[in-house]
């Protein structure tokens, strides 16, 4: 499999423990920086399918049961950042390796 | 140690040889299983201690003591009337006369003995290998050893590369030494990781400063020139080191059986059976000592099976067999991920293989899988272990594969199959190997009264091994209490042991000004989306610091972030404070040329204002700063803080009006209006006792009377409304003001998260009159400070939109993208009663269908 590093924006575009969106070839994602992670960033969909809004850069991160999560804004439900899967739905959002290097953030398209 | 028994005995004597974790485990099982009654039971143990966990050695360099480590304090022996013995070796056993003869020359008869002597560290007979500064790494007493020599030593090496001498590397390099590895093989962790995830882990642990060499074989060991040893390698090159720790492997301690004639592996080891008999029937052998199947189990969970099958099976109590154990692991070796799951060097005959790779991320997984694809035989997990839960369910109980089973060791993408929730698991899982807890024993304990991880830990010893499922089984526990609706702690979250109110006194007594200090003193972990924003009220209601400061503003919610509400489509609503509701024509034309300049959706709220709906984020900071420019600023209507102030006209225009609650009620807003508080509070001013304003549903009423004011308290028109409970009559202004003061402070110091007043009054113990007592009385002596504390907020007030716009920093925030202009396609309006409102899912799959 070939991973393809994509550059998405700088770090100081980033806000620390918290998220912010971006656009990624048509489709809006949610990027996370989470210092005190071993991964610092995370990226998932933006669109949060159960508030059916593009949202989820929005939510608060928080660390529960050794995982890092984001509460959707709207109805609170936690996303796993480095899955995109829901925990309290059987429901999925996309999510993307990020990486930062040299002050840029990247993410790897598939 | 040694108990004071007499050795004699008329029950039948069961002898232990071997203290360490497997052999304690044995007493262990044995006295559970009611053993002791029916045995005389003796334990000698070589080392000056007893059982102690040798799985978490290593932290007795990183601040355990021998007695943190120690299993058994000697209270479970004395208490069951078993014998124990430090210090003392068992040279011989004479089998024909059922004699143990020790090293002083005693002797003692035994009916039915247990070999649990365990293994030693192998050392490769290199020439010098004795010399000073050489250790092995097994006991306490090496440990203390290793860190004398480390005190005066720069360089350190570890002979063997496998999974205790990386740990061994870990602990020199904690030790301050400069560390490296040898490894005679051509790669690291040989047992457990092919080729691939031998040389990332290498790469991985050399961006750690640890120097690895692997296929090198250490020829002889000399005198150094610049360090103490110099290690000459067979390819000619050499190392210099001060200290050198072998770490090459372990070897059964057999030597007392092999000197009694039990059968023997050929390279070692004591043959035992099933039930962990030897040769000798009256003889049982377990832990690192055991030959089962021509195979040395070298951890402590199949030592741990193995006890507890030898004990069943000499009581009788038990049909357990030992069958083989599960080897897989878990590590973090050097801050590095490394896990291990079955079959790992697809050796199975047929079997298939799934390996993926990234070498930016230095990761490497490999699936082994049965020929047909079906189930997962093995795996390599490196730098990356939150593969591992998963992976080794499907492994450990043979659930069918996933479809796309590659699926589960790469990078998750949209659609991806999901990792197995515990609710997926069959009752049968085993959850704990050490102590081969399933998932319906933990089921069993918590329907029985184990509501937490602890107790469930405590009775089913899940998670004390090795503690690599500690995860799993709080997810396990977690899912069982949630079965049976059990609401488990009164802490606010797992991050805070305390309730809200301990947070307040932490923060105002320690003067704590930051999460992270919080977080660092008194809590664990890194916060969650409950003790977040409760402590960033906390330190707004005390320090009243700007909310969006850097330090902040993780903490806030999506409302409090960007300071404004965010709706159902993710769009946004404005409130600008409107205090008494009294507006001039100006301003509301500027609210209404704003709103119609970005159509926003126009309502008068019941709080007497005005809600502009519709604004996307990137809108906001454009919205605020007309609004700001025309005169208004923030309600913060996006905070749990104060409302609004409802008001009637009272005395200026009112024919029945006898106080002037239009003044009363602005003053009050004003003065009020940056308070961050428990939950969010709402006013109302009332110019007579027709009570227009309908003050009396309020948080904090205010009613004028002939004499002055009124004051009601803690009622509220929400979900379940309650009248407020008349205060205090006839006040004049200054008394009011003074009163309210008081009660809000001392709501805002000792309600718990988002407890709104009225909640709060029912849970006051002694209720009205011990609030009076406090606030009118000053019975807790508390009065100034809380007038002080409430006089600092009115001071510090900032409107946050308008420090916003002045911070270029805080304004990035609300960028809609980082690295794009347009706006959110998503947010679609339609047009109702003459004004925007969002789009239902239906209308806008139509508006899509007739634009496509």
């Amino acid at each position: 499999m070939t991973m393809q590093w994509k550059l998405v924006c700088k770090q100081s575009d980033l806000v620390v423990g918290a998220g912010v969106a971006a656009m990624v070839n048509g489709e809006q994602i949610a990027l996370f920086y989470v210092p005190e992670s071993e991964k610092k960033v995370f990226a998932i969909g933006n669109w949060d399918p159960i508030g059916k809004a593009n949202v989820m850069s929005r939510g608060l991160v928080a660390h529960l049961q050794n995982e890092w999560v984001v509460a959707s804004p709207l109805y609170k439900q936690h996303f796993v950042l480095a899955s995109g899967q829901c925990i309290e739905e059987n429901i999925k959002v996309p999510h993307w390796s990020a990486k930062l290097e040299d002050d840029n953030l990247y993410i790897a398209l598939n | 140690m040694t108990s004071n028994k007499p050795l004699s005995t008329i029950k039948p004597h069961l002898v232990v040889v071997g203290n360490g974790m497997v052999g304690h485990h044995f007493v262990e099982q044995v006295i559970a299983q009611g053993g002791h009654e029916n045995f005389q039971i003796t334990v000698f143990g070589e080392e000056p201690h007893l059982a102690y966990d040798r799985v978490h050695l290593s932290e007795y360099f990183t601040g355990k003591g021998a007695a943190d480590l120690a299993m058994t304090d000697g209270s479970l022996y004395d208490d069951n009337g078993v014998r124990y013995f430090t210090n003392s070796l068992v040279t011989q056993i004479d089998r024909a006369a059922k004699l143990l003869v020790l090293k002083n020359g005693e002797t003692l008869s035994y009916g039915k003995l247990v070999l649990a002597t365990g293994s030693y560290p192998f050392v490769p007979p290199i020439p010098g290998h004795k010399r000073n500064n050489t250790f092995v790494y097994r006991t306490l007493e090496d440990l203390d050893a290793i860190r004398n020599c480390a005190k005066t030593v720069t360089r350190g090496t570890v002979v063997g590369g496998g999974l205790l001498g990386l740990e061994a590397a870990n602990a020199l390099k904690n030790l301050g030494l400069e560390t490296s590895v040898v490894e005679f093989a051509p790669r690291l962790m040989p047992v457990q990781l092919d080729e691939k995830g031998g040389s990332v882990l290498k790469g991985m642990i050399e961006g750690l400063d640890v120097k690895v060499y692997t296929d090198t074989a250490t020829q002889d060991i000399v005198d150094g020139e610049t360090a103490f040893h110099r290690m000459n390698f067979a390819d000619g090159t050499h190392l210099e080191t001060d200290l050198i720790l072998f770490s090459a492997g372990i070897r059964p301690q057999d030597a007392l059986a092999k000197q009694s004639g039990l059968e023997m592996g050929e390279r070692g080891g004591i043959t035992i059976n099933n039930h962990c008999q030897t040769s000798d029937e009256d003889i049982y052998s377990i832990g690192e000592c055991a030959l089962w199947n021509g195979r040395i189990y070298g951890l402590v969970a199949p030592g741990y099976t193995m006890a507890k099958a030898a004990a069943g099976h000499l009581l009788g109590t038990e049909s357990l067999s030992f069958t083989g154990a599960d080897m897989s692991t878990k590590l973090k070796l050097l801050g590095c991920d490394v896990g291990s799951v079955g079959d790992a060097h697809a050796q199975t005959q047929g079997c298939k293989v799934f390996v993926y790779q990234d070498e930016i991320s230095q990761s490497y997984r490999k699936m082994v899988v049965s020929e047909d694809g079906k189930k997962l035989l093995g795996a390599v997990l490196v730098g990356d272990n939150s593969y591992y839960d998963t992976l080794l369910q499907y492994y450990l109980n043979a659930i069918d594969l996933p479809a796309q089973a590659q699926s589960l060791i790469l990078p998750a993408m949209d659609g991806a199959p999901v990792g197995l929730g515990v609710d997926a698991l069959p009752a049968t899982a085993s959850i704990c190997s050490c102590h081969n807890v399933s998932k319906q024993d933990i089921s069993d304990a918590v329907c029985n009264g184990a509501l937490s991880v602890g107790d469930v830990k405590g009775v089913t010893k899940a998670a004390t091994g090795c503690g690599g499922c500690a995860a799993l089984l709080k997810k396990v526990v977690d899912n069982e209490l949630l079965a049976l609706g059990v609401e488990v702690s009164t802490d606010i979250c797992e991050h805070f042991a305390y309730t809200r109110q301990d947070l307040y006194n932490m923060v105002k007594i320690e003067e704590i000004k930051s999460f992270d200090r919080l977080l660092e003193t008194h809590g664990k972990g890194h916060g969650c989306e409950i003790c977040k924003p409760a402590v960033g009220s906390i330190l707004a209601s005390v320090w009243n610091d700007y909310v969006l400061k850097k330090e902040h503003i993780s903490l806030q919610d999506t409302n409090d972030r960007f300071l404004a509400n965010m709706q159902k489509d993710g769009t946004y609503s404005i409130v600008p404070r409107i205090p008494g509701g009294e507006i001039t024509p100006d301003r509301l034309i500027v609210l209404g040329e704003v709103a119609k300049e970005y159509a926003l959706y126009t309502k008068v709220t019941g709080g007497q204002r005005i809600d502009l709906f519709g604004a996307t984020l990137a809108q906001l900071p454009e919205i605020w700063e007309k609004l700001i420019a025309a005169g208004f600023e923030t309600g913060q209507a996006y905070g749990k803080s104060l409302r609004t102030v409802k008001s009637c006209v009272g005395s200026t225009w009112c024919r029945y009006g006898v106080n002037d609650s239009m003044k009363m009620a602005i003053d009050l807003e004003n003065r009020y209006k940056g308070l961050r508080s428990p939950h969010k509070i709402k006013f109302a001013v009332s110019g007579c006792t027709r009570e227009c304003a309908e003050a009396q549903s309020k948080d904090i009423g205010v009613i004028a009377t002939e004499g002055g004011w009124n004051l009601y308290v803690c009622g509220n028109g929400g979900m379940k409304p309650r009248h407020g409970d008349l205060f205090a009559t006839d006040l004049d202004d200054e008394t009011l003001v003074k009163y309210i003061d008081r009660v809000l402070m001392f709501y805002t110091k000792t309600a718990d998260r988002l407890q709104r007043t009225s909640v709060w009054m029912d849970g006051l113990e002694g209720g009205l009159a011990y609030l009076k007592d406090v606030v009118i009385n000053d019975k807790l002596g508390l009065c100034d400070e809380l007038e002080a504390r409430m006089e600092h907020i009115v001071d510090t007030f900032q409107c946050e939109w308008k420090t916003t716009l002045e911070d270029p920093e805080a304004l990035k925030t609300f960028r809609q993208f980082v690295n794009y202009e347009g706006v959110d396609t998503n947010v679609v309006f339609v047009e109702e009663r003459n004004q925007m409102r969002p789009a239902t899912d239906l209308e806008k799959q139509q508006l899509i269908a007739k634009a496509g």
